[in-house]
């Protein structure tokens, strides 16, 4: 495409299909503790 | 639902439901914010429809070629034909499957010493006391700690421990004893303990810094930046500054992990809007991990964070972002927590429908053996859920915890960021509000502007 350039090919709907395995870093455990930081969370099912 | 936004000079929309994030040149930029208006269903039929090219170049025909426009509403056809744009919400019915999940307990926030030896002004823990006494955890309540958490994790292989306070190195060995204790457990149970380690630094030396760099998975390290803030705020009670002490320790430990798995953390505060600054001091200390939390407090503390703080609050993130693009040309490159953000391998919608787990996944323990939802609920007695001998007394406030998504808050159904915060933190609506429905609205503020620069990060690193 021309005039738009996608930065990302994954897509939270993709996320549906293998997640939820729950084995991922709790946000607060990590460098907050005083806010919500889910989002800087990173997925720890490779399959 | 899509966010579109200029920074740095970077044009770029954000597909909310998808994900998604596109880089575009101004015309495309012009004709996404026009379809928006005029197709406010964005299906792919009604961005078919003659009538939406027609309406299209009747808009903006005269400032743009029609055969550009042509191609850029077919570039948008063809990204919300396959799922990337324009995207509809359907997470929602999943929210209830989620919510309903059993869960299991993974994380324990263990508060290992409710005593501190500084005088932080800013405490959440008011000097480790959190509206109680002074008191040290000792090995059986912790070790209990440890046993309720197997216990509860089911299935759950990783299970996380982190020894919090006050200051936790005031109760070193019961820290190790612990470790030790942990490392025996896991064998037995097949699990796998991550500890780590929350500490102002002051009592740090070899012993404890060869502890733990072999147990700790992550330590976070409180420093607030340059030497005139952090002594600000972070004195020895007897109004004397820790910086000088604590600084050296810090760059110590940090190369010893090879400036990895660590935080240095700090705090800013209406003292300290220029905070990039202390990002920057960091940075020039030799640190390569850092967070840096905006203060939460009501408006009555001097040093809160205002409404009215927020534009130059937003100019200090946009001027880091910068300064971190330049950075990581030149190869001098750092990481700033809160810009962290994984386009291809961030978390699931699962994770990102659950919150940060408080109540449910993550709890706090006292040094007596309370149970809370979080370490920012201790000492609210309204939200005691049970202690270490008997587990959780009271699951209607794991229940209530559970059920809070960002689809039941109303402020964040329109909100670009609500995957990136989950709905944000439960203690500073309860703080603010006085319930956990609610959200922190300067916080959320300040949160999407931080998703936004880190996102035109990731577009201007991709050139």
């Amino acid at each position: 495409m021309k005039h738009i350039k996608t930065l990302n090919t994954q897509t939270l709907n993709n996320t549906l299909k293998k997640g939820g395995c729950g084995e991922c870093q709790t946000s607060c455990q990590s460098a907050c503790k005083t806010s919500c930081t889910v989002g800087n969370q990173t997925c720890e099912n490779k399959k | 639902m899509i966010h579109q936004y200029q920074n740095n000079g970077y044009n770029i929309i954000l597909d909310v439901n998808s994900g998604a994030v596109h880089v575009v040149d101004q015309p495309a930029y012009d004709v996404i914010q026009c379809l928006t208006e005029i197709n406010p269903r964005h299906t792919v039929d009604s961005l078919k429809e003659k009538q939406t090219q027609e309406l299209l170049i009747e808009r903006m025909g005269e400032t743009y070629d029609p055969q550009d426009l042509k191609e850029i509403l077919e570039d948008v056809i063809c990204l919300t034909e396959n799922g990337k744009l324009y995207t509809e919400d359907v997470f929602e019915a999943y929210v209830g499957d989620v919510k309903k999940r059993k869960t299991v307990v993974k994380a324990l926030c263990l508060h290992i010493a409710h005593d501190c030896n500084l005088a932080c002004k800013y405490c959440f823990a008011e000097e480790g006391e959190y509206h109680g006494r002074r008191a040290l955890m000792s090995y059986e309540v912790g070790k209990k700690a440890l046993d309720f958490l197997i216990a509860n994790s089911g299935s759950r292989r990783n299970l996380e421990v982190d020894f919090f306070g006050g200051e936790p190195l005031m109760n070193w060995q019961v820290v190790k004893d612990l470790v030790a204790y942990g490392r025996e457990q896991e064998k037995l149970h097949d699990k796998h303990f991550r500890f780590t380690l929350t500490t102002n630094g002051v009592l740090l030396n070899d012993e404890i810094q060869e502890f733990v760099n072999r147990e700790m998975d992550n330590v976070v390290l409180s420093l607030d930046g340059r030497k005139d803030v952090h002594d600000n705020m972070r004195p020895f009670r007897n109004g004397k500054g820790s910086y000088d002490l604590i600084v050296p320790k810090f760059q110590k430990l940090a190369e010893s992990r090879h400036q990895e798995k660590y935080y240095i953390r700090g705090t800013f505060t209406r003292n300290n809007l220029d905070f990039s600054e202390d990002i920057l001091h960091f940075a020039d200390l030799g640190f390569e991990q850092m967070s840096m939390e905006p203060v939460v407090g009501p408006e009555t503390d001097s040093y809160a964070i205002r409404e009215e703080d927020l534009p130059k609050i937003f100019s200090e993130y946009d001027k880091l972002a910068r300064t971190m693009i330049e950075r990581e040309r030149e190869g001098k490159g750092f990481t700033f927590f809160h810009f962290m953000i994984d386009l291809e391998g961030g978390p699931c919608v699962y994770k990102r429908l659950s919150g940060c787990g408080s109540g449910t996944e993550y709890l706090a323990v006292t040094p007596w053996g309370d149970l809370y939802p979080c370490h920012q609920f201790v000492g609210e007695e309204g939200f005691l859920m049970g202690n270490v001998d008997d587990g959780i007394v009271k699951p209607e406030i794991a229940d209530e915890f559970r059920s809070c998504s960002v689809y039941t808050k109303e402020k964040c159904k329109n909100c670009f960021a609500k995957f990136y915060c989950s709905g944000g933190c439960m203690a500073n609506s309860f703080k603010f509000h006085g319930t956990i429905h609610d959200t922190y609205e300067v916080g959320c503020e300040m949160q999407r502007k931080r998703v936004e620069c880190a996102i035109m990060m990731k577009a201007a690193l991709a050139e």
